[in-house]
């Protein structure tokens, strides 16, 4: 094997180990965030020279304990895998560096570092592994993590989000293991690229519908698709502000992807049920994701909504299933983890600032810092999907492949939600940013919150600013992810070079 | 034999089910147990249990002689054993967490994160 090889697991190992030796260290609160800093840009650089390589040679496949595919588990990266990757890998550092200040010493204590590593190596896993069962495995290990971060602290009401939390996600990766089960028992096989060369071959079977809508199922209630979003909007909004942003960045996001593989390579041919279903499902979460969120009164209660409204989107790219169409689903994947993230890790610093996030209570933050007024508008902006931010070419991609295929209602809905998801943050904007503290700001307001307010520290406002410069840096230049989302979307329609790269493995 | 195990695995859905539809978190905690254990009867029987040789390749050869069991539905069982079992370990003290930190171990009163008045907090309002 190849030196070149490893670098197809290494994404998963080096989180991994650094995970290990943070808990190792425990008793050392000051080690922590060294550690997890540093393994998070060492895992940034993994992930660049994996994304590097997939990008000059096409898809890579390495197969555990040489045992021979489809027999071994095999690790296969393709473009979309290498790609979210690389976008998780940065965000996830961004929120490490973040995490200094937000999450206190007490928390560090507690474990915030390892924790966060084994969410990043679970979410790397994810993406890269080729193996249906060991998916499963890695989305245990994004859960257990995710529990872990969630009640980092104990307060009554992380424990309260993390009941809905756990029990709903718990019952979903239980639909996904019998899914699993059910296809093993039909094809004999759980490797990606042998299932995409037999599931074919029971294209007819009953049976196949089944599974697939099993699967459907347990990946709408992890992506949050509607109606089985409940739990996102009960819990998102209840743990430290790092630990929602790595959620809305990270989580619902590794669903959406294991539907984009699922539905393409493994589905391909597959029960028309599901590809009738998913156009109506994505249109009911984009519009009734931006309605709540136009309902809410707290700023991250607010944000949940508009990830929901995101997610369908990215499901419209798949649903419309052309090249084009999917290029901007995967677009609209990238552009949602780095805005969400950014808009998250803004709430944790209006915070900082306000002491507050319900809309009642709080005023005032323009005056206070227009730097992040500025970058709130950008980041919003862009969710809401204007020109010239990041938001805007996914869903003028996905607006123009839903008309030329005579769908006019999901395009409909595309534009309302994006109109909804605008009047909530504008709402927010009015709220938080532009008017004035409601109390205590008599006289000279400039004077009365810059003695409110505490300045903010670097950790803080640095990921926040250049979470909105990537926005903007995309917005202006499409071309800087579009022919990246091109080459994935190929990948997934022809998974000829994937199944290649495994067979060409096989001793 | 396939039948049997069929037919035990729908009941324990339906058990799973029935007890899922509870508002007690201890009820809900026992149907996914449930639900877990019957997702690991349902992957064995899906592997074609058989009286049939264990996977054992004899000395000398490179592959086993006779039809031997498949292996691979148990591996994934033991798996999913191990992942289901340590989930289960956190969410039931996360229930009892729930129970003693908010004083109910109904679903349905568990409203801190998302409380039912929205009109600014007096009184009794929940810490933070």
């Amino acid at each position: 094997m190849a030196i070149g090889d490893w670098l197809v697991i290494l994404p998963v190992i080096v989180p991994l180990f650094f995970a290990a030796l943070a808990a190792m260290l425990r008793q050392r609160v000051r080690w922590q965030a060294r550690i997890g800093i540093f393994a998070a840009g060492a895992l940034v650089i993994a992930a660049m020279a994996l994304f590097v390589k997939v990008y000059r040679h096409g898809p890579l496949a390495m197969t555990m304990g040489n045992w021979p595919p489809p027999f071994g588990i095999s690790f296969t990266v393709d473009m979309l895998g290498a790609l979210l990757s690389l976008s998780g890998s940065s965000i996830g550092f961004l929120v490490a560096i973040y995490a200094l200040d937000d999450i206190d010493i007490r928390r560090q204590g507690f474990g915030f570092y390892p924790l966060f590593l084994i969410m990043m190596a679970g979410a790397n896993g994810t993406f890269l592994t080729g193996d249906i069962f060991n998916l499963y495995v890695w989305l245990e290990v994004l859960l257990i993590s995710a529990f872990g971060l969630l009640v980092l602290g104990g307060e009554k009401i992380q424990i309260d989000g993390a009941v809905k939390y756990s029990f709903l996600n718990l019952v979903a990766t239980s639909l996904f293991l019998i899914a699993t089960g059910l296809l093993y028992g039909l094809t004999g096989t759980l490797n990606f690229a042998d299932l995409a060369i037999k599931t074919p071959g029971h294209a007819s079977d009953d049976l196949l519908v089944v599974v697939a809508l099993i699967y459907f199922v347990a990946l709408a209630v992890k992506a949050a698709v509607f109606p089985l979003f409940f739990w996102l909007p009960a819990s998102y909004h209840t743990p430290r502000f790092a630990v929602s942003a790595l959620f809305a960045g990270l989580l619902t996001k590794v669903a959406v992807y294991a539907m984009f593989r699922l539905f393409t390579v493994v589905f391909a041919q597959g029960p028309e049920v599901v590809f009738q279903l998913m156009p109506q499902a994505a249109a009911a979460t984009m519009v009734i994701g931006a309605v709540c969120a136009l309902a809410q009164n707290e700023l991250r209660r607010m944000l949940g909504f508009v990830v929901i409204s995101g997610i369908g989107a990215m499901m419209l790219g798949l649903a419309l299933g052309s090249r084009d169409a999917m290029a901007g689903g995967i677009f609209y994947i990238v552009h949602s983890m780095i805005v969400m993230v950014g808009l998250y890790l803004l709430a944790g610093a209006v915070m900082r600032f306000t002491g507050s996030e319900r809309y009642a209570e709080i005023g005032g933050v323009y005056v206070a810092s227009p730097l992040l007024a500025a970058s709130f508008l950008i980041l919003s902006l862009a969710v809401a999907g204007l020109p010239p931010f990041s938001g805007f070419w996914p869903k003028a991609i996905l607006l123009r492949e839903s008309l030329k295929q005579g769908l006019v209602w999901p395009a409909v809905a595309l534009l309302a939600s994006g109109f909804l998801v605008l009047v909530a943050i504008a709402r927010a904007w009015r709220y938080i940013f532009l008017r004035a503290a409601p109390q205590g700001s008599t006289g000279d307001v400039a004077a009365a919150h810059e003695a409110r307010f505490p300045p903010l520290n670097a950790a803080m406002i640095w990921p926040i600013l250049i979470l909105a410069a990537a926005a903007v840096v995309i917005g202006l230049i499409p071309m800087s992810m579009m022919p990246f989302a091109a080459i994935a979307s190929d990948g997934l329609l022809d998974p000829t070079g994937y199944i290649d790269a495994v067979s060409g493995v096989m001793p | 034999m396939e039948p049997l195990f069929a037919i035990a695995v729908a009941i324990l859905f339906g058990a799973s089910t029935y007890l899922m539809l509870s508002k007690s978190t201890i009820r809900l905690l026992i149907g996914v147990v449930v639900l877990s254990n019957a997702t690991n009867l349902l992957i064995f029987t899906l592997g074609r249990p058989a009286h049939e040789a264990p996977p054992i390749v004899p000395k000398g050869l490179s592959s086993p002689t006779a039809t031997i069991a498949n292996p691979l539905p148990q591996a994934l069982i033991l798996t999913a054993i191990v992942i289901g079992f340590s989930l289960f370990a956190f969410t039931l003290v996360l229930a009892w967490r729930a129970y003693e930190e908010i004083g109910t171990d109904s679903s349905e009163e568990m409203r801190l994160a998302e409380p039912h008045h929205e009109r600014p907090r007096q009184g009794k309002a929940p810490p933070r």
